[in-house]
């Protein structure tokens, strides 16, 4: 079993797009040690003459997959990474990947809740971890989902959340849509900020755990606002993003 | 330097395994500038320039600097006064 810092070689299993600039990986990876919700892998892309490039990218699958997992991945237009992932790696291909990484934006059972997941964009990666790996294990722990994005047609992982949502066992799911709602909209429509936080914190409580990934801007902004509305700042965890395009 | 590309130490997490042998990035460390102990995956990343700088998120100081030269690492840790592992 390799370990978690040598970097092993993943193929590329299956291909799948979420929205019209997001798409998601299934890596196969034989030797995979197995990997914690939240957690992250590096992804090292050589060219021939020898000049490399890493990226760190968010698991998006729970680790009750053995042997593979899902990394979902935004194209950044002037990114070195994202358009070469996106534009020319197929099914069969071969990655050099280097993980499970990270010890600190991660939620497993024992940390119990209930919990406020806060994602701005392609941030909802690592919390999708965490809510499929919810849902696999059967908790019923209360969970909020505050999701922001652009538009209806750039949710992330819309279906799936919503059904994810309808179970019964305790998920709720909130979008905030920034700048084009569909007809009709009845739910958040602008930037998150300290009064949204407050109404999707309310049912929740005050011994809630809050992780919040996305563009740094918006980590910031849910940080400090759930520490003004009451939180204790250790039971937040915050990943920042690089550019994104939310 | 525009905010954007300022992460945070969960980027900087998969380097600091292949120096420290071990993922510190849960780790608390403290800041020999300004004495803040922080948690290493909240240090500010700078990736963009020559090499990874990590800075602490309290002063801004450098806590940590990893360049490569002549195809070797070096490592620049005088900006941790101490660093708690896990073990």
């Amino acid at each position: 079993m390799a370990r978690s810092i040598d970097w092993q070689v993943a193929t590329v299993a299956g291909i799948r797009d979420e929205t019209p600039s997001v798409r998601s990986f299934t890596l196969a990876l034989p030797d995979w040690p197995g990997h914690r919700p939240g957690q992250h892998l590096d992804v090292r892309l050589t060219a021939e003459d020898g000049y490399s490039v890493e990226r760190s990218y968010s698991i998006a699958s729970e680790p009750e997959r053995p042997a593979e997992v899902d990394i979902t991945v935004e194209r950044i237009p002037d990114g070195e990474v994202s358009p070469f992932l996106h534009e020319v790696v197929v099914v069969g291909d071969r990655l050099e990947v280097r993980g499970p990484i990270g010890g600190y934006f991660v939620w497993e059972a024992p940390l119990g809740g209930p919990l406020l997941l806060v994602a701005g964009g392609s941030g909802v990666v690592p919390l999708m971890s965490i809510v499929r790996h919810r849902a696999r294990i059967g908790a019923t722990i209360p969970t909020t989902l505050l999701f922001s994005s652009r538009g209806p047609e750039e949710i992330i992982y819309r279906d799936e959340l919503a059904a994810l949502a309808s179970t019964g066992d305790g998920l709720t799911v909130a979008h905030t849509l920034t700048r084009r709602q569909p007809d009709g909209w009845t739910g958040y429509a602008r930037r998150i900020d300290e009064p949204m936080l407050a109404e999707v914190l309310s049912p929740l409580g005050s011994a809630t755990r809050a992780y919040a990934c996305g563009p740094t801007a918006l980590v910031e902004t849910v940080a400090n606002a759930l520490v003004r509305l009451g939180l204790p700042p250790d039971r937040i965890r915050t990943e920042r993003f690089g550019p994104t395009g939310t | 330097m525009d905010d954007e590309l300022i992460l945070d130490g969960n980027a900087a997490a998969g380097l600091l395994a292949s120096i420290f042998r071990a993922d510190v990035s849960g780790s608390e460390g403290r800041c020999a500038h300004c004495g803040t102990v922080s948690v290493m995956a909240t240090l500010r990343v700078y990736t963009r320039g020559p090499g990874t700088v990590l800075r602490c998120p309290a002063c801004g100081g450098v806590v940590i600097r990893v360049a490569e030269i002549a195809g070797r690492r070096v490592v620049d840790a005088r900006g941790v006064a101490a660093l708690r592992l896990d073990d």
